[in-house]
């Protein structure tokens, strides 16, 4: 398990298991020093090692941070393991120090007796200086609790190189491969596909693929040689059992790009996707830029207003119109947003939520944006939103978004987050033909003797139809219009019924029922997430119900509107608890809709929950049950909804 | 592209079954007939054509054209039109919009598709003055303009549309006004030019700006205050009596007396619409000491960005094909097999 009891801290200096079912490793180094590479290559030898595993790459907002400071640092957490991996792990087991800083900044994190492996070369007075360290914590006894692995990989990889003729800061770029080698040796890994990936990277600067596989080669054969009765040990992870099928590793914003891809050939229609840079969203728009021969056309708009924009214009105009930013995007793509509610066109808009408010935290995840999402338009403006559990999970939620589009004419938002924007998992890679098309329809003659655009269908959706298409010219816009001819039209009774119909038309959109994915359908607690917090609800619910505890979890994907059943479900049992990363946003949602006692568990650090934080809470609720002595009812103090009228 | 086949229609054809809202008077009844009358000479397509607008008085312009439309929000059509025109090369869009949407909210997004250039006519009604929220003063403005949120006279220093346009990157740049029947064969001449042709039409607001371009919109006079550009001819004004020559060594416009016809010797120039540098002086040319140079001031069009879009995607496609299974199968992928514990 890989979390951080308690008991832990009394744990002799053991290093790690031959066996382990799983392991958490942290590469971290200055922002300059390749971190993100590393863990990336270190991810794929892994999955093709056959281990389930979970990423957690966490990086500064800056660029190129000055070297060697505190805020500099770049980090690259992977948990792997033999069992089914939930979460990128709770505290590292191996921790890479490539300078002070890092070192610093990720030592709290570190698992009691974990193994630190550090680069002596950077811990220079200078680099201790800008760590704000006294003394030098390899050697000022500092680190013993743990085990320590100091060793110049910074003199090895100038050695290994040297062959290459380059120059002393060239030679030292290839360090993280240096140490990305030792770690495949350490663990077991096959080092081609990074001697692949490198030739292909650097197909035209042979001498640099080569330098860097040297160095990879190097730290690999230094740990072959100086296996020694210290604390590097080779390690051994058995595969993963998973079902048989084709795997690839994929992040969140591979798989938005790909699901909404497939989204559009399965409404049979050419996407057109409006964005505008902003972290942590870009990416979206970078993969689906390389996917032109998809019928998909990129536009770079001049604002997020404009990306928007464009986009609903591309759907008026007949195509999939696909927006995507983060939080302050989202915010200034609200008013069109409306606009397309009032027009019902489809649209899909993804948000990758990050820390808030503001520019908040840009690289850190959050899922604060949930209000927004649900609430945060001028007028009765309903839209259905719905949620991606992980990276792969976006694949599927990205084209149930496009279905909801089009097949409601409706604006629709997929809330993805930093952390499965960013992080890896590997994937089961489906089959296209086993989802259900849902062609889009365009209406080419009046149904009756009269054209109305805004007659609905039996799902309270009203006609597409492009513009080009002879006979059916007409006029749609932004102010309130007509029933049935869409012609403007403020008389009070008409816009009753407009509000009515445009709410009506999303509440009663075909919503599967929810299902309990873990334990019981009723009981005395469930834990009810949504969003990336799936992975370390889930596995702290396992744990918990290994220990006794009558727990399920309840992981909602459909957040508005919410699957019909849900009310009932959640009042099968006792307690609620809903832990999120806001300061608890659906436990709002789910106290109005459903008036039940949900209670809140949030967070806002701009990381992950951990599992053993969960299983603590948890635990506060199941007093007397055997491993969880001292645990109680949490007192009934926590924002409670009154009844009182 | 081939350019769609021509249909004929009357003006009748063009017109929608809306009551038109805009205040008895306004400028705008006559840019909405002048439009009408200039669809059918173009050989127009009502099911092709389509015009998209933002919010202002101007922005009520598609309920009354019997094509299609579309009312968007304030400032924002010409994205709304860029997303269309990419969706769909083959409409003809006009885009319709006013001072304050364009020019305020809207200034972003006018000179990006400006810049870009995509193929459609963007009619600018300038009123100078916020007319739809009650009379303040707009962008465009002239200095001292009392209104309710200036009552004591505006102090900012007016946009010129025209010339934001041409420093944007337009390659089209008309200008008439409302009532002038020259105002067809401007909007005729954007719709001959293939990109984005800019179109500032001085509008008469008669409620909260009456008459603000009568100096030179007045019939009386006309002739004396307005110069009328054509491609190759003379700039001649005041009934052939006057024209605008270059002074060469101020590298400057100014007025020159024309006698008998002679207007070679007075070194008047001949207009040529893809002179940008003259473009740009005639568009600055004060009115007062100048004549108001209107028509078709710049006309030289190069490649659509829609065209472009097309092109990219054309080229990145050679020799791909769009198999989505294989897409998600791409990369260096694993097979587990019927044995969990055994991978390959």
């Amino acid at each position: 398990m890989a979390t951080a009891a308690p008991s832990d801290a009394d744990r002799p200096h053991s290093g790690l298991p031959a066996s382990p079912e799983a392991v958490v490793v942290r590469f971290a180094g200055d922002s300059g020093d390749g971190m993100q590479l590393t863990g990336g290559q270190f991810t794929l030898s892994t999955a093709l090692a056959g281990n389930d595993l979970a990423t957690f790459p966490d990086f500064p907002a800056e660029i190129r941070a000055p070297q060697g400071t505190l805020f500099g640092v770049s980090a690259f957490q992977i948990n792997f393991g033999s069992r089914e991996i939930n979460t990128a792990g709770d505290a590292p087991d191996v921790l890479v120090a490539m300078n002070p800083a890092a070192l610093k900044v990720n030592l709290a994190a570190l698992k009691p007796g974990g193994l630190i492996i550090a680069d002596t070369g950077a811990f220079t007075k200078r680099n201790l200086d800008k760590a704000h360290y006294d003394a030098n914590p390899l050697e000022d006894g500092s680190l013993a609790k743990f085990d320590v692995l100091a060793f110049d990989i910074s003199e090895k990889t100038i050695e290994a190189v040297k062959p290459f003729g380059l120059g002393n800061k060239d030679a030292l770029r290839s360090k993280n491969m240096w140490t990305l080698g030792l770690a495949l040796w350490m663990f077991d890994r096959p080092r081609e596909p990074i001697h692949d990936w490198l030739k292909a990277k650097f197909k035209s600067k042979p001498d640099i693929a080569d330098a860097n596989i040297a160095a990879l080669d190097a730290g690999h054969a230094y740990g072959e040689t100086a296996e020694l009765a210290g604390p590097l040990k080779q390690v051994h992870i058995d595969p993963t059992p998973s079902a048989p099928g084709l795997y690839r590793t994929v992040t969140g914003a591979e798989a938005v790009s790909l699901g909404l891809v497939a989204g559009a050939q399965l409404a049979e229609l050419p996407m057109f996707f409006g964005g505008y840079p902003i972290t942590p969203a870009s990416a979206i728009l970078h993969h689906l830029a390389r996917l032109k021969e998809f019928g998909v056309t990129t536009f770079q708009a001049e604002d997020e207003i404009a990306a928007i924009c464009a986009a609903i214009g591309a759907s008026y105009a007949g195509q999939l119109g696909v927006t995507s930013s983060s939080g302050p995007g989202i915010a200034l793509k609200t008013e069109a947003i409306g606009l397309g509610i009032m027009t019902e066109l489809p649209l899909v808009i993804v948000n990758s939520q990050r820390g808030g408010p503001s520019t908040g935290l840009p690289t850190k995840t959050e899922q604060s944006d949930l209000y927004q999402a649900v609430y945060g338009r001028n007028g009765d403006a309903p839209m259905p939103v719905i949620a991606a559990r992980s990276p792969s999970d976006a694949f599927e939620v990205a084209i149930e978004a496009c279905r909801i589009a089009t097949q409601y004419m409706t604006p629709v938002m997929l809330l993805t987050d930093g952390y499965i924007a960013n992080a890896a998992e590997p994937w089961k890679v489906p089959n296209p033909a086993d989802f259900e098309p849902f062609p889009a329809q365009f209406l080419t003659e009046p149904r009756g003797e009269e054209l109305l655009p805004y007659k609905r269908d039996e799902k309270g959706a009203r006609p597409w139809i492009k513009p080009g298409t002879p006979g059916m010219m007409h006029r749609i816009g932004g102010i309130e219009k007509h029933e049935l001819t869409g012609n403007i039209d403020y008389s009070p009774d008409n816009h009753q019924r407009m509000t009515d119909l445009r709410k009506a038309k999303v509440d009663n959109i075909a919503v599967p029922d929810q299902d309990v994915c873990l334990g019981e359908t009723s009981g005395k607690l469930a834990v009810v997430g949504w969003g990336s917090t799936y992975g370390p609800i889930h596995r702290a619910v396992d744990n918990c119900r290994a220990k006794g505890m009558d727990v399920s979890h309840i992981h909602v994907r459909h957040i508005w509107p919410m699957p019909s059943n849900l009310g009932d479900l959640l009042r099968g049992f006792d307690h609620v608890l809903v832990p999120e990363m806001n300061t608890g946003q659906f436990k709002t949602v789910l106290r109005d809709q459903f008036l039940v006692d949900a209670r809140p568990l949030t967070k806002t650090s701009g990381q992950p929950f951990q599992i053993a934080e969960l299983e603590r809470e948890i635990g506060k609720f199941f007093d007397g049950v055997p491993g969880n002595e001292g645990g109680q009812v949490p007192a009934n103090d926590q924002q409670l909804p009154s009844t009182e009228v | 592209m081939n350019a769609p086949a021509k249909i004929e229609t009357t003006l009748k054809d063009w017109e929608t079954d809306q009551e038109v809202r805009w205040c008895p008077g306004c400028g705008d009844y006559a840019i909405l007939k002048a439009v009408q009358r200039t669809l059918p000479q173009l050989g127009a397509d009502p099911a092709n054509t389509v015009f998209i607008s933002g919010i202002g008085c101007s922005s009520r312009f598609p309920y009354y054209i019997e094509s299609y439309g579309f009312h968007t929000i304030h400032g924002r059509a010409p994205a709304f039109a860029t997303g269309a025109k990419l969706a769909n090369p083959d409409l003809d869009v006009w885009l319709v919009t006013g001072d304050g949407d364009g020019l305020s909210i809207g200034g972003n997004h006018l000179m990006h598709v400006l810049r870009r250039n995509v193929n459609m006519q963007i009619m600018l009604f300038n009123n100078e003055i916020y007319g739809l929220t009650k009379g303040q003063a707009s962008p465009t403005s002239r200095e001292g303009t009392k209104s309710p949120s200036t009552p004591i006279g505006s102090y900012d220093h007016p946009a010129r549309p025209a010339a934001f346009a041409l420093g944007s990157g337009a390659r089209f740049i008309g200008r008439g006004f409302d009532v002038s029947k020259h105002l067809p064969d401007v909007l005729k001449a954007a719709h001959a030019h293939k990109g984005a042709a800019f179109i500032e039409i001085f509008q008469n607001c008669i409620v909260y700006n009456k008459d603000v371009f009568n100096d030179f919109a007045a019939p009386k006079g006309a002739e004396d205050r307005q110069l009328w550009l054509e491609n190759g001819k003379p700039m001649l004004f005041a009934g052939d009596t006057k024209g605008i020559a270059l002074n060469r060594e101020t590298l400057s416009l100014e007025v020159v007396d024309v006698t008998d016809g002679d207007w070679q010797s007075a070194g008047v120039i001949v207009h040529d619409v893809t002179n940008r540098s003259v473009a740009h002086m005639l568009i600055e040319m004060p009115f007062g000491p100048f004549p108001m140079a209107l028509g078709v001031l710049y006309d030289d069009p190069r490649p659509t960005f829609e065209d472009a879009v097309i092109e990219e995607r054309k080229r990145a496609s050679e020799g791909k094909e769009a198999n989505l299974a294989k897409l998600l199968g791409k990369g260096q992928t694993w097979t587990v097999s019927g044995t969990a514990q055994d991978p390959i």
